[in-house]
């Protein structure tokens, strides 16, 4: 009989939630009640939404059991350990019980996050038994040419995950082509779309696959230093990455004539963000590589030719990389096999916002953003209504909700406006005021510019000026017509991505919203009830009982009112600030 | 008399009580002849002191042959790096997009409503500094905060100044006992 094996989840938010109690937690009862089971560690299982994840693996099948706390975790012990009786109410996936998040895996094909959740990422004998390293074997073993590497990544329509889209393999090749004798190989790690945590969850779940991906790409380039350029803000992916280089060091993975493969040589180093958006951008990452501000620098040349220290370069997204071992071991055309004509394969998204289940989805290209939220997802949380996705962060914009049935493919998604960006889908809900979410990322974007071009330097903060008047309730006539003129002169005069895509999410907002931006303008009215100047707090005279709680904490004394009589609000006097309306235990204070 | 004296003298005194340049030796050893080193050198600094003192930056260009405008131009530039010194706790709150759809805007107003400071700011009894961020990686449990190591989800105003009032707590209490222990110790 196999041993039983309990396995915590222990990724950044695992660990959030509080996953490490629980981990000591059991580690506390095997010892104290000598119970046969070996406890284990992994990483982001992808249901975040329901961290703390701790799976039992028994001779009957898997049980997942979700929102564990220390308390919880002694009963799971007690009655399904020492009892053999799994304790339903608590499972969230399994593959013996039905759960209603069944729903949640079953449109998922697992690509890049093959062994996310299945192994301890610490342990690279894991990495190995699920397949791990074979693709660099195979490729020492059968002796596969750099020229058949490079074409197996071009057949298999495997295109950059970090945003642009570009085809990794044309990349690879045009590294390739050049003869310098030194050259580099980059993993951008720097992930740093606010509401996205793809790459952060493959690092701390699987960061071998990661690094074998490097190798191959260090092989078919010809590179043998290689740089993981990392987020200093995940400190967890940055530790298991310096476990696992030192672990592939040992195994002859990385060092000198790798696999016996003559010549080969390769070795690489993390290198740790300091906070800059604008050093995800490939040129500005370089700079920041060699030690200056992260300023983009002008292409052509593209790394490829003039990269790091000015040698040829290949940038690769964390993502794509994680890709790369998977493709060599089962072949490109099983990886076109999904997704459709031009965007081939499968597609990381951290699902966040108003969704039930908000986590990590892998699904293949070709699905409805529709499916995603609704099937996957499981709809918008307390069941309001959907208004709108922004997909590709600050550079990104917002899909409505009339378009769900758009398919996430790197066209289709650019055709509404929006991109398919790294990953992030930001789910939104009625409540989402629209003009206060353009007015969100233009404050992002104008505080990350690096101020080297002018319209993105000062164009993003005229932009960001009347946005937040309009908010505000200080918005004019011709404001629209304003932002949408600013918007393609910044477009057209940045030199590096963050410039051309910053006006994005106000010109999408503005296609598909521009009834609320007219709302806030002509009728100084918010439809979502989210910009505080522009709300009216009223009072309900037939519901008011005359409690006096509102009165007492209004911090301007703008109410009136005796005991057990209807109070009122003077709203020359109200300061917006909501202390009634939250306050009131009777309903009797209206918002509009 | 007595008191101007001590008045003189007492902020010479206070620097050199408060950073010790020696713990940079090793630092720049370790990154002296890399290539690239700057950034780096600055990050080690700020991890030893919790901030990047202008004496340090003094001795890495001595040292390490860095120049002072390059090393401040790179000090302003990234949201990393702070030039001056911070409270013993920072709190980390996320304004990523998940959590600002979540409203982790009120949770902010409340906090600082409740330390009385501002984005950036450092309260007066130095307990907390107070800083928004983008994104902590723990987007489904938005609204976050972290102060330390520790990270806390699903937060609203009122958890969210529950959390700090207990930090605060436990600060005071071990700032009486040290007192009476060191009164007792005389
Ligand atoms: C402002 C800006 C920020 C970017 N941030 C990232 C990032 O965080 N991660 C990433 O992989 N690519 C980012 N990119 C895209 C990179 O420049 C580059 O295209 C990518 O790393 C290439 O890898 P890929 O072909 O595998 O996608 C960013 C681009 C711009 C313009
Ligand atoms: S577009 Fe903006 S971020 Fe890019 S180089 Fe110009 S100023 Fe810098
Ligand atoms: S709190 Fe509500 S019920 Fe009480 S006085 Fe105010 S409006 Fe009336
Ligand atoms: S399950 Fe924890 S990070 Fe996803
Ligand atoms: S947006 Fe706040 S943790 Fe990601």
């Amino acid at each position: 009989m196999a041993q039983t094996k309990v396995i915590v989840g222990l990724g950044s938010c695992g660990i959030a939630a509080g996953a490490g109690k629980v981990y000591e937690e059991l580690q506390r009862i095997k010892e104290a009640d000598n119970l046969d089971f070996e406890l284990k560690k992994t990483s982001c299982i992808g249901m975040c939404f329901k961290e703390p994840l701790v799976e039992i693996i028994d001779e009957t099948g898997s049980y997942m059991y979700g929102e564990v706390d220390a308390k919880k975790a002694d009963e799971i012990v007690e009655k399904h350990i020492v009892n053999f009786t799994p304790v339903n109410e608590y499972i969230v996936k399994s593959d013996v019980v039905e759960t209603k998040f069944n729903n949640y895996f079953d449109g998922q094909v697992k690509i890049a996050l093959r062994n996310c959740g299945y192994i301890d990422p610490e342990n690279i004998d894991e990495y190995e038994s699920r397949g791990g390293y074979q693709a660099i074997k195979k490729i020492a073993g059968e002796k596969i040419g750099v020229q058949d590497v490079i074409k197996s990544i071009l057949d298999s329509g495997l295109r950059g995950r970090g945003g642009g889209g570009f085809p990794t393999g044309l990349k690879w090749k045009f590294a390739n082509n050049n003869r310098s004798k030194e050259k580099y190989l980059i993993c951008n790690a720097d992930e740093g779309d606010p509401g996205a945590f793809m790459d952060r969850s493959v690092l701390e779940g699987d960061p071998h696959s990661v690094l074998e991906g490097m190798i191959i790409g260090a092989y078919a380039i010809g590179a043998s230093d290689g740089v993981i350029y990392c987020r200093a803000e995940y400190p967890l992916a940055i530790k298991r990455l310096n476990i696992a280089i030192k672990q592939a060091r040992e195994k002859g993975y990385l060092g000198k004539d790798i696999l016996d493969i003559e010549g080969f040589d390769f070795d690489l180093y993390i290198k740790e963000g300091a906070g800059a958006f604008v050093c995800g951008e490939e040129t500005a990452l370089i700079a920041s590589v060699e030690g200056e501000r992260g300023m983009p620098r002008k292409r052509p040349p593209f790394p490829a030719v003039s990269g790091l220290w000015r040698k040829p370069t290949n940038i690769n997204n964390v993502e794509t990389y994680a890709n790369i071992p998977w493709i060599i071991t089962n072949g490109a055309k099983e990886y076109a096999k999904y997704g459709t004509e031009k965007s081939k394969g499968t597609k990381v998204f951290a699902l966040t916002g108003k969704i039930k289940n908000g986590g990590l989805v892998e699904v293949p290209m070709g699905i409805t953003i529709k499916d995603i939220i609704y099937k996957l997802g499981g709809g918008i949380i307390n069941d309001k209504k959907f208004k709108a996705v922004q997909l590709g962060g600050p550079s990104g914009g917002c899909i409505p909700e009339y378009l769900s049935h758009t398919i996430v493919d790197y066209d289709s998604v650019n055709a509404t406006g929006a991109i398919m960006g790294s990953g992030g889908m930001v789910v939104m809900d009625e409540t989402t005021c629209m003009v206060d979410i353009a007015r969100f990322f233009l404050e992002f974007t104008c505080k990350e510019s690096c101020g080297k071009c002018t319209f993105c330097r000062v164009g993003t903060k005229r932009m960001l000026e009347i946005l937040t008047r309009i908010t505000e309730g200080e918005g004019r006539d011709g404001d629209i017509e304003k932002l949408e003129e600013l918007a393609y002169q910044i477009k057209d005069g940045s030199l590096c991505g963050l410039g051309q895509t910053a006006p994005n999410p106000v010109l999408t907002t503005i296609k598909y919203f521009r009834d609320e931006y007219e709302a806030h303008i002509r009728d100084k009215k918010c439809p979502a009830l989210n910009c505080k100047k522009l709300l009216t707090y009223e009072i309900i005279e037939d519901k008011c009982t005359g409690c006096m709680v509102c009165k007492r904490g209004c911090p301007t004394k703008a109410i009136s009112g005796e005991k057990k009589m209807p109070h009122f609000i003077d709203q020359s006097i109200c300061i917006k600030c909501g202390d009634c309306y939250s306050k009131c235990k009777f309903d009797s204070i209206k918002v509009y | 008399m007595r008191v101007t004296r001590i008045n003189k003298k007492e902020p010479a005194l206070k620097a050199e009580a408060k950073v010790d340049l020696k713990l940079l030796e090793p630092l720049i050893k370790k990154y002296k002849s890399k290539k690239g080193n700057l950034i780096p050198l600055l990050q080690g600094t700020q991890s030893l002191y919790g901030y990047i003192p202008a004496e340090a930056m003094m001795i890495l260009s001595k040292e390490a042959g860095l120049k002072v405008s390059d090393m401040y131009g790179v000090a302003t530039f990234y949201a990393q790096f702070r030039l001056t010194p911070v409270g013993k706790n920072i709190v980390k709150m996320c304004h990523g997009t998940a959590c600002h759809v979540q409203n982790a805007k009120a949770v902010t107003e409340d906090i600082q409503n409740f330390l009385e400071v501002k984005d950036g700011e450092t309260t007066p009894d130095n307990l907390f500094t107070l800083e928004t961020v983008a994104c902590l990686g723990c987007c489904s449990l938005a609204p976050v905060m972290m102060i330390g190591d520790e990270t806390y989800g699903k937060l609203n105003g009122k958890k969210a100044v529950e959390v700090i009032k207990e930090i605060k707590r436990k600060e005071t209490l071990s700032q009486k006992k040290s007192l009476t222990e060191n009164i007792s110790k005389n």
